[in-house]
């Protein structure tokens, strides 16, 4: 009787544990399958259309040339410039939040901008489209557009500006306070420490930071597609209607059929290869840093 | 002259303290514009006709919208729920960190949450819309989106299951349970707020995200769908519809609820995470 029991109570376990098992697979083949599906319909296109056509200057579907360059340079342009706008507002934003704004003031700030990271991009490009964009037209551009690459970048700027703050607040935050204090002890001023000392040791966190915003910048497409014009052609200025990868891809996505379909994907292809990488380079320089650490720790003893 | 280097460098780093300062006011007062800027402009354009009315093309609703995204939220809640807390559960209880298929687990979770919502999108449409024969549906995008914030449920469930003292499953196994008596009646009570609060997040992802959606479900913001299968759309979705389709009050006003929708559930989610973790502290 109580074997019986055991048995089943042992039977479970080990069934419950392939249950699980199964769940945490069910990941890696997610994964598997995503990558396998645009793949197998992405690349043999760009093979048969030809790598000089998909990888050339024109998209114009009725005359079959699916060039896709102008758009890669516009995405790459728009990540830089987002990143870079949203990035050094962002950082300066954490460090006054560290140490240089009235302590009571900052947990309600934190707040906000935890509240704010949840907005949805589509919002962001709505915003942009009714107001950021009629006031470039109206107040800064030289030809009278609105649309472009200033727009996307303002917008998307904005919209990643939550997420560098905490997330380099936080890196701010994790650095110990007795080099904070050190620093003081040897006679730098309350600044010196917090620029030459503390935002130093958080350099790990905060190129966390700006990965997780050039990832966001490069993939995001719906605050882009309202603000950015969506004219295939090559970047000459800041204030002309351009469009991304990832806005090529909305855009087409109910109208295309065929082989203009299989583009798109073929565009994706590029646009996923662009986030692999991105991310194989952050893990390579997160190992690096980390074997670093460790070294100068068995150095230390 | 050396007096004077030091000087300048001290003076160096309060011009730059006054701008980070600067900063701060900067991304404030851009964060509150956004949200300003939408409450103005979409406030005064709500009403019960465009909230629950019937759709026409001269007064749009979002009837079609609301229903849409209920149905995707449970679609892609009751898909990714399970299976992102079984693998955090066999992340963190079954193994020990350095087996190989919890690394490559942890490397597909990492890759999957990187992957920007458009290639989920692809992928939605390649598999769903064309590869199963659903068509454009309600399925298709709650299926797509189960997979796109599986990682967001796997990584905060995994921090909850985590937080779980060790004390508590060793104390359960001397008394002699199981393995999964222990799971299921120790470690899963115990984590149960914070489960619940990367449930509501993830209802937030589910609820912001339109670029996955805009590929997968049709966009059909005229007519109320009538089951899973069927065609339809989202309140994200209908903003970027009204907006360049030429409703720019309607696409305000729509961003209007969505904002409130999300600024609540987060709110809630945060409040629950407090409330929650005083209860523990109680507790332990």
């Amino acid at each position: 009787m109580m074997i019986k029991a055991y048995r089943f109570i042992k039977a479970r376990d080990y069934l419950m544990r392939a249950v699980f098992m199964l769940c945490a697979a069910f990941s890696i083949l997610a994964l598997a399958c995503i990558c396998v599906f645009l793949f197998v319909s992405g690349i043999p296109f760009i093979g048969r259309i030809g790598f000089s056509n998909f990888f050339g200057t024109t998209w114009h579907v009725d005359s079959q040339a699916y060039g896709i360059l102008s758009m890669i340079v516009t995405s790459l342009y728009l990540t830089a410039l987002a990143t870079f706008i949203g990035v050094t507002t962002g950082l300066l934003t954490a460090i006054c939040l560290f140490r240089f704004c009235p302590k009571r003031l900052i947990p309600s700030i934190r707040q906000m901008v935890n509240l704010l990271a949840g907005i949805p991009s589509v919002i962001y490009g709505l915003f942009g489209l009714i107001i950021i964009v009629p006031f470039l037209r109206d107040y800064v551009s030289p030809n009278s557009i609105g649309f472009g690459l200033l727009a996307a970048s303002l917008v998307v700027s904005i919209m990643i500006l939550p997420t560098i703050v905490s997330v380099s607040l936080d890196a701010l935050n994790a650095v110990p306070r007795s080099y904070y204090e050190g620093s003081l002890a040897l006679g730098a001023t309350s600044e010196q420490s917090v620029f030459k000392v503390v935002v130093p040791a958080a350099r790990s966190g905060i190129l966390a930071a700006v990965v997780l915003a050039i990832g966001r910048a490069i993939g995001e497409t719906m605050a882009v597609i309202m603000v950015i014009g969506n004219s295939p052609v090559m970047p000459h200025g800041l204030f002309q209607s351009v469009r991304t990868m990832t806005a090529n891809i909305a855009l087409g996505a109910k109208e295309l059929g065929g082989d203009a379909a299989t583009a798109l994907v073929s565009t994706g292809v590029v646009l996923f290869i662009f986030t692999l990488l991105l991310n194989i380079s952050f893990n390579l320089l997160r190992g690096g840093e980390k074997r670093e650490k460790k070294r100068t720790q068995k150095t230390d003893t | 002259m050396k007096k004077n280097a030091h000087k300048r460098q001290i003076l160096k780093f309060a011009v730059l303290k006054n701008i980070t300062r600067a900063a701060l006011l900067v991304s404030l007062i851009a964060l509150v514009s956004v949200v300003a800027f939408i409450l103005i402009r979409g406030l005064p354009h709500i009403n019960m006709q465009l909230l629950f009315g019937e759709y026409t093309s001269r007064s749009p609703s979002l009837l079609p919208a609301i229903t849409g995204t209920l149905y995707i939220i449970v679609i892609s809640i009751l898909i990714a729920a399970p299976i992102g807390i079984g693998s955090a559960i066999y992340l963190t209880e079954y193994t020990n960190s350095k087996s190989r298929l919890i690394r490559i687990v942890r490397i597909a979770v990492e890759t999957l949450a990187g992957i920007p919502s458009i290639v989920y999108g692809i992928f939605g449409y390649l598999v769903f819309v064309v590869a199963l024969g659903f068509r454009y549906s309600l399925i298709g995008g709650g299926m797509t989106l189960a997979i796109m914030i599986l990682p967001v449920i796997v990584r905060s469930t995994e921090e909850s299951l985590l937080a779980v003292p060790l004390a508590l499953r060793e104390g359960s196994f001397a008394l002699g349970s199981s393995k999964v008596r222990t799971i299921f009646s120790v470690v899963l009570p115990c984590a149960a707020s914070g489960i619940v609060t990367s449930l509501i997040l993830a209802i937030g992802r589910v609820i912001s995200e339109s670029a996955a959606l805009l590929m997968t479900i049709g966009m059909v913001v005229n007519k109320v769908p009538e089951n899973f299968a069927s065609p339809g759309t989202s309140l994200a979705l209908n903003v970027y519809y009204f907006g360049s389709h030429g409703y720019p009050e309607e696409a305000a006003a729509t961003a209007v609820v969505l904002l409130v929708l999300v600024m609540s559930i987060n709110i809630l989610a945060t409040a629950l995470g407090k409330f929650f973790g005083k209860g523990e502290l109680a507790h332990g």
